[in-house]
């Protein structure tokens, strides 16, 4: 399922629930501290669920204490892009893990389109099937 | 309502006065600054208690500078701060992010804010300590990115007072002509604190605790050479009040091993822990000392 019935978008954790307040992000990223994973925040407006990269906003944050440095990167990225969608990574470096631990939205475009269903019939009559963003018609930057 | 508050239950259980006696037992003298930072927490502690009955009053501005000669220990403070307001619950985390000129300043156009802003970030929640903050000024050079440092390091002084501390050091002269030059930053530092330079003898106190820390001690003779040592050191240049005992000391150190390895006694224990006059006199401030203190034995 990669939006619910509304045509939200879920991905990453918490994307069933309502919006994350500052508070609750807050909180979040202080466990990721905790854990000292380095938090980065992405933002995209090309939400394909095979879309893993998003552009980075700023670089990712090492060496931090305290997530008020962080909410404040993450309100600078919502006022530059206030209708794309926007993630907060959490980094583990540790060896042989060295991936993202946890991965949620905390901003997305006011209207969601949603996704349409391509088919392609090919050979034999079976049927391929492509996901296809409707937002993504558009070139980029002008699509929510 | 007339119910009374138990004040001094509240400040013993703040815990603020084991950080307040671990200053006093290991900072000599400086008694301005102990005075002033006890009253810094006992405005927390109040704070607290009227927060409690919704006298709100906002969060009182605890940006500060510390002015005063080298080695009069205000790096030392600004640590022991860090842990005062943690324990008062101003900050949140209670670390110390200790920075001069170079992590904040970048080398070339566009460098500077993301430097800054960056090390802004890490410092959120604890004290960011600028060490010789009048560097960031540099009146001769126009285009010096220090000016876009200081303007960045305003806003967030001023708009995230809950989310850091800031305080800048240095000599006082310098720091002077860099409040004069920038009125702004002078008016958002509500505590302006100066370090006194030491007496001689608060200076042998330090050295003594020094000592203790490192399991040395001086012998009698040593304390009194140690203490004309100080005298005499205070009048050449580049003194540096508790620097230049603890460097002296450093060398004090080395001409006991020294001292030891040559005399070829079986030592003791407390031969290992002794620093004797001699290792002291042998110093290239005691020199002229030596030659009267002999002739006046003749």
């Amino acid at each position: 399922m990669i939006t619910t019935s509304n045509q939200r978008l879920t991905q990453g954790q918490f994307s069933f629930l309502p919006e994350l307040t500052d508070a609750q992000i807050t909180r979040q990223i202080e466990y990721a501290l905790q854990h000292e994973w380095s938090v980065g925040v992405e933002y995209t407006d090309d939400p394909h669920p095979r879309n893993t990269y998003w552009e980075m906003y700023g670089n990712p944050m090492f060496d931090l204490k305290d997530p008020a440095g962080i909410l404040l990167e993450i309100n600078n990225c919502r006022k530059t892009f206030p209708n794309h969608y926007i993630r907060v990574t959490a980094f583990d470096a540790t060896r042989g893990v060295e991936s993202p631990k946890m991965s949620y939205i905390v901003n997305r475009p006011k209207a969601e389109p949603g996704f349409g269903l391509i088919r392609q019939e090919v050979d034999g009559r079976n049927i391929r099937y492509t996901i296809h963003s409707y937002a993504a018609d558009k070139p980029e930057g002008e699509r929510y | 309502m007339s119910e009374t508050i138990d004040l001094k239950a509240l400040w013993n259980e703040s815990g603020v006065q084991a950080v307040l006696d671990s200053l006093d037992a290991e900072l000599i003298g400086l008694a301005p600054v102990k005075k002033r930072i006890r009253e810094i927490a006992s405005l927390l502690v109040i704070d607290k208690v009227r927060r409690d009955l919704q006298l709100e009053a906002g969060a009182p501005s605890l940006h500060m500078s510390f002015t005063g000669n080298p080695g009069t220990g205000k790096t030392t403070v600004a640590f022991r701060m860090a842990e005062l307001l943690h324990k008062l619950g101003y900050s949140r985390k209670g670390h110390l992010v200790a920075v001069t000129r170079d992590d904040l300043v970048g080398q070339y156009i566009g460098h500077t804010a993301p430097k800054t802003k960056e090390v802004l970030k890490k410092a959120m929640g604890g004290v960011l300590f600028i060490d010789e903050a009048y560097y960031l000024y540099k009146p001769e050079n126009e285009r010096d990115y220090g000016q876009e440092a200081i303007e960045i390091l305003l806003q967030v002084m001023e708009n995230q007072r809950d989310d850091l501390v800031v305080i800048l050091a240095g000599y006082k002269d310098r720091m002077d002509t860099f409040f004069k030059s920038n009125p702004g930053m002078s008016s958002r530092i509500a505590h302006h604190i100066d370090f006194p330079d030491y007496r001689n003898e608060e200076l042998v106190a330090i050295g003594e605790l020094i000592l203790k820390g490192w399991n040395y001690q001086l012998s009698p003779r040593a304390a009194r050479a140690f203490g004309d040592y100080i005298a005499r050191r205070r009048e050449q240049p580049h003194f540096a009040n508790a620097r230049s005992v603890r460097n002296a000391l450093d060398r004090a150190r080395l001409r006991q091993a020294h001292r030891l390895l040559e005399s070829n006694n079986a030592i003791d224990k407390a031969a290992l822990q002794t620093i004797e006059a001699e290792d002291i006199l042998q110093s290239r401030v005691m020199a002229p000392v030596e030659t009267t203190a002999k002739e006046s034995a003749r």
